[in-house]
Order: C-alpha cells, then sequence, then structure tokens
C-alpha cells in the first residue's frame, strides 16, 4: 500500500477540484458563460456567490468556464510540449554526434531568447486563436523538455541493455521508445507538473495583454483584464483569477514535489 | 595568452554570434510564418490596392534573406526604421522608453538582490526550521502567482485601501527623483517579489551547495559558531554561483518588466512593445524583441563571464 504524505493529498485534492469544475463546467456553471444577468459590479450575494463583473455578468460562471480554458490550453500545449521535447530529445541523445550537436544548438539559440518576447514577436503576425497559442506555447515550452530528456537519456543509453539492443540490430525508433523512454519516465512526469504550471502563468500572461484568449471566451487572465478598472473602486473581481491561479499552482506543486521525492530517493522510488 | 582572457574571449565571441542568430530568428518569426503578413495587419476587410502598397512599403517583394541584410545593416547603424502605425522613427521613440525601462530595473534590483542573498543566507541557516520553511512557503507563493496578480493584489492593498502610492506609475522628466521613486513603488515591489522568490531559492542551493563540503565540515568539527563559518568559509566559495544566480535572474527581470509596465501604464519598453504587438506593427516589434534579446543574451554573458573568472582553478593555472 502506498502512502501518500498529507501535502501531497491536500494538492491532489484541490487539483482534482480543478479539473472535476474545468471538465463539468457547463453543468455546474449557475449561469451562461457571456449571460448578461445583474448590474455592474454587484457585491456577492446568494444569487451571485462572487458578485458580477465589468458588464454585469455572473463572476462564478465566468470564473469555472474560464478555469476550462485555462486549464484545457494548459493541458494540451504540456502535452505538445513532452511530446515534441521528449522524442527530439531522446532522438538526439540516441543518436549523437551531429545530430545530437545540431539539435542542441538550435535549441540553445531558441532558448537565447525569452519566451515571452518570442512569443510576442510570433503573435503580432499570427491570429490569436486557441490553436496557435496552443501549438506557440507547446512548442516554445518544448526546448525545456528537450534539455531534460536529452540529460536523462544521455544516461540510458550508454547501458548495456541499450548496446545489446542495438547489437540486436534493433531501429531507433524502439530504442527510443521501448529502451529509453520506459526508464526515463519518473523523472519527466515530475517536470510535466511544473511545465503546466508554467503554460497556466504563460497563457494568462498573454490572455492579460490582450494577445491571448479573445473575448467573449473567458479565461482566468482575460477576467483580469476585463475588471482591471474595478480595483480602484475597491471592487475585488479582478482578484479571483489570481487566487484561483495560486491555488492550482501550489496544490501541483506540492504533487511534483512529492513525485520528485519519491523518484530520486535512495530506493529507486519504486517502493 | 592566458587561459582566462582565451576563456573570455571565446565567450564573447560566442555571445555575439548568438545575437546575430537571434536576430535572424526574430526577423524570420515575423516574415516566414505561413501567411500573408500585410493581410494580417490590414485584416479581411483590406483591399488589393492597400494591400500592394503595405507590401511595397514593408519591402515585402523583395527576397527574404536581402530584407534580412537590410534589416540588420540599418539596426547596426542605429537606425531601427519607422513604425507602420504612426510613421515615426523607432529609435526615437524607444530612446526614453528605453531610458525609463532601465530606471526602473535598476531600483528592483537595487531592493531585490541584497533582500535575496540577506534571506538566502537566513533559510541556510536556519534550515529546516522554521524561519527556513517560512521563508519558502512564501516564496513559492510568489512564484505560482503571475506578476501582473501580484501587482494588482498590491494596487489593491496598498493604492487603494491604505492609499500609501499611486496606483499607476506615469513619470516624466519635469519630476524629481523623490517624486519619481514615489510613483514606481508598486512597481518596483511587484518586480523585487518576483525575482526574489527565484533569486533566494538559487541562492539557498548554492550556499547548502558549499555546506555540503568537507571543509565545511572541519570548521563545524573545529567548533566555530555557525555564523562564523558561513562568512568566512562558506560564503567566499559560494560568490561565484550567486553573482551567477543574480545575473540570471536580472534577466528574468528585463522579461518581467513587460507585463508590469502595462500593469502600471507605465511609459517604458515593455509598453510600447505590447501596444504594437497588439497593432501588428511589424518593425516595432522586430526592433523591441531585438532589444530584449540583446540585454537577455547579455546578462547571461555576464553571468557566464563572472563564474570564469571568479573561478580560482582557472585564475591560477597549474
Amino acid at each position: 500500500m502506498m502512502r501518500i504524505p498529507p501535502a501531497a493529498l491536500l494538492g491532489l485534492f484541490f487539483t482534482s477540484i480543478f479539473f472535476f469544475c474545468a471538465i463539468f463546467a457547463p453543468w455546474i456553471t449557475p449561469y451562461g458563460m457571456a449571460e448578461v444577468v445583474g448590474d455592474v459590479w454587484e457585491p456577492s450575494s446568494s444569487e451571485f456567490l462572487l458578485g458580477t463583473d465589468s458588464i454585469g455578468r455572473d463572476l462564478l460562471s465566468r470564473m469555472i468556464w474560464g478555469g476550462r480554458t485555462t486549464i484545457f490550453i494548459a493541458t494540451a500545449a504540456t502535452i505538445l510540449s513532452f511530446v515534441t521535447g521528449a522524442t527530439l530529445g531522446f532522438f538526439a541523445a540516441v543518436s549523437g554526434g551531429w545530430v545530437d550537436q545540431v539539435l542542441s544548438r538550435f535549441i540553445d539559440l531558441i532558448m537565447s531568447i525569452p519566451s515571452l518576447i518570442f512569443a510576442l514577436v510570433v503573435l503580432s503576425v499570427l491570429p490569436t486563436t486557441i490553436w496557435t497559442l496552443i501549438i506557440l506555447m507547446g512548442l516554445l515550452d518544448s526546448t525545456r523538455v528537450f534539455r531534460l530528456a536529452r540529460a536523462v537519456a544521455v544516461d540510458i543509453t550508454v547501458m548495456d541493455y541499450v548496446e545489446a539492443a542495438r547489437l540486436r540490430g534493433e531501429k531507433i525508433a524502439w530504442i527510443i521508445f521501448r529502451e529509453t523512454l520506459p526508464n526515463a519516465l519518473s523523472p519527466l512526469v515530475a517536470e510535466m507538473g511544473l511545465r503546466f504550471i508554467f503554460m497556466v502563468l504563460f497563457v494568462s500572461t498573454l490572455s492579460f495583454l490582450g494577445l491571448g484568449v479573445q473575448p467573449p471566451q473567458a479565461d482566468w487572465g482575460g477576467i483580469v483584464k476585463e475588471n482591471k478598472e474595478g480595483i480602484n473602486y475597491g471592487i475585488q473581481a479582478a482578484l479571483y483569477p489570481a487566487y484561483a491561479i495560486a491555488i492550482l499552482c501550489i496544490s501541483i506543486n506540492l504533487i511534483a514535489d512529492w513525485v520528485l521525492s519519491r523518484t530520486t530517493s535512495l530506493k529507486g522510488g519504486r517502493g | 595568452m592566458h587561459p582566462i582572457i582565451k576563456l573570455v574571449a571565446q565567450r564573447l565571441t560566442l555571445g555575439i554570434l548568438l545575437l546575430l542568430a537571434a536576430s535572424v530568428l526574430i526577423f524570420a518569426g515575423t516574415t516566414m510564418l505561413p501567411g500573408d503578413v500585410a493581410q494580417q495587419i490590414l485584416g479581411q476587410g483590406a483591399t488589393p490596392v492597400s494591400l500592394a502598397n503595405l507590401r511595397e512599403e514593408l519591402g515585402l517583394n523583395d527576397p527574404p534573406v536581402e530584407r534580412y541584410f537590410n534589416w540588420l545593416g540599418g539596426v547596426l547603424q542605429g537606425d531601427l526604421g519607422t513604425a507602420l502605425t504612426n510613421g515615426r522613427d523607432i529609435a526615437d521613440s524607444i530612446g526614453g522608453r528605453l531610458k525609463n525601462t532601465m530606471f526602473l530595473a535598476f531600483w528592483a534590483a537595487v531592493i531585490s538582490v541584497p533582500l535575496a542573498i540577506f534571506l538566502g543566507l537566513l533559510a541556510v541557516r536556519y534550515k529546516d526550521r522554521w524561519p527556513d520553511k517560512l521563508i519558502s512557503g512564501v516564496t513559492l507563493t510568489t512564484i505560482s502567482i503571475p506578476e501582473f496578480m501580484i501587482g494588482y493584489i498590491l494596487v489593491y492593498w496598498l493604492a487603494i485601501k491604505l492609499r500609501w502610492f499611486p496606483s499607476v506609475a506615469i513619470i516624466n522628466d519635469s519630476m524629481s527623483l523623490g517624486e519619481k521613486l514615489n510613483a514606481i513603488a508598486i512597481p518596483v515591489m511587484v518586480l523585487t517579489l518576483v525575482v526574489l522568490a527565484h533569486m533566494m531559492r538559487m541562492t539557498r542551493a548554492a550556499i547548502l551547495n558549499v555546506m555540503q563540503s568537507a571543509y565545511i565540515e572541519t570548521a563545524e568539527l573545529k567548533g566555530l559558531r555557525m555564523l562564523t563559518v558561513i562568512r568566512k568559509h562558506a560564503f567566499p566559495n559560494a560568490v561565484a554561483p550567486i553573482v551567477n544566480v543574480v545575473m540570471i535572474n536580472m534577466a528574468y527581470l528585463v522579461v518581467g518588466v513587460v507585463v508590469v509596465e502595462v500593469v502600471f501604464a507605465y511609459p517604458g519598453m515593455g509598453q510600447y512593445l505590447v501596444d504594437h504587438v497588439a497593432k501588428r506593427d511589424v518593425p516595432v516589434v522586430q526592433a523591441c524583441g531585438l532589444i530584449f534579446a540583446a540585454v537577455y543574451i547579455g546578462l547571461n554573458l555576464i553571468a557566464d563571464i563572472v563564474s570564469i573568472v571568479t573561478n580560482p582553478r582557472l585564475r591560477h593555472p597549474k
């Protein structure tokens, strides 16, 4: 029986609530996403639990819908970044030689420009749709996964069983997916949590700058942008997404810490 | 030649090559992506004539390689081109804004660097006791919130509820230093919080790494007090990694500035860049992107060189 420390359990609990709300948003939101149901910036009441936003939409409903968009984009971008980054990283490590050199130097080059700046440069000529955001964020972030995957895989490719597979005449795809991947999985899974958090922060920042998810679609960064004027009148509407993001990120951090400590422990992390 | 000079020269050359490659990437990112840039800028309702005019103005009819070298040649002579939206010279518009951005980043650095190192030392001194846990907890929280949200939380409490500082940071040349500092108080706090967490965690890790060395154990076994051990034995050896940490975080700060400037309507480079991305003003975006990349690469280069220069094994070769 596996024992889960209380901190990780707490993280798991909150993360599941967020994902539950994201998946079942259409059934649990009290009002529609873009439905104007009240006055501007009504305070919280039994009718509107978190009050209403800058044009009178129910804030709780928008927060849940926004969470759905944010979490969906972050999840999709994380998956894309892992598939691309890990495949290329393993490929570089297993191939070695000039293939490794060319790929690694190219990744170094992309990482020499800050992600946000690069994203802004590219978004100045691309249409801002959800799919553009996912692809852009996923590819930019795959550079970090590439680094990790390559570093882990380089240690694995010198093992005897990889040598044996090569001598057997296995193809490179077999060596990557059947020999390297299973042994590199645990550090990659721990990293996945951190990349996901980074994606949530990244997409929120882009939306806040007006270059991410476009209205009337809701997402957490966009909700801040829509309600930021309210802060000057002491209205908290713009701060709720901040609390939501902080809770989600801390929860995932707690889980990632636990996975990491399990996999790096002396017992090999499988006990 | 002394090996350090050789290494530093190598790094400098590499840095310049990297910057050139980054300029290619920025240029390619805005011109070779699928789709017609002119169409994207003007939108769906553009007439064929205006599209043709814009293509001509942007030089889109020339081959990309030629356009790149024209652009790079201009940049090297200080000519960043003209903005599409208002036809003004980009270099003129950037000058004052770059100064403002540096002003903001400078004060954030002045406050955050000593604070981060002090907190890092404190966390090591009380490792695994409550001060360490408290510092780790608070920094974990600030890492988990995007910059702009820290900004609004501080505005809500410090500017609206307590009325200590203004909620927007508008500065101009006629203001005295005191007035300027009062105006940028909250943005500086936000930037400090954002980099403080990273910098403090990395400082803590760097010092802990040193603390696990054999000579520290010897010093402890000699019966020296903990603070003396840190001051005389651990810190001198931790300087190089800490300077490295500081430089990496300064590079991070330069990016954080982009978002913070938008939150506080601060007249700097970041706001200029974001505004013109929304307006799809490609020449401005290219120029700003290149400047941000140059600062970022430059700071990372300094971090590299510092760690070479402070390495005693390289300074005194056998």
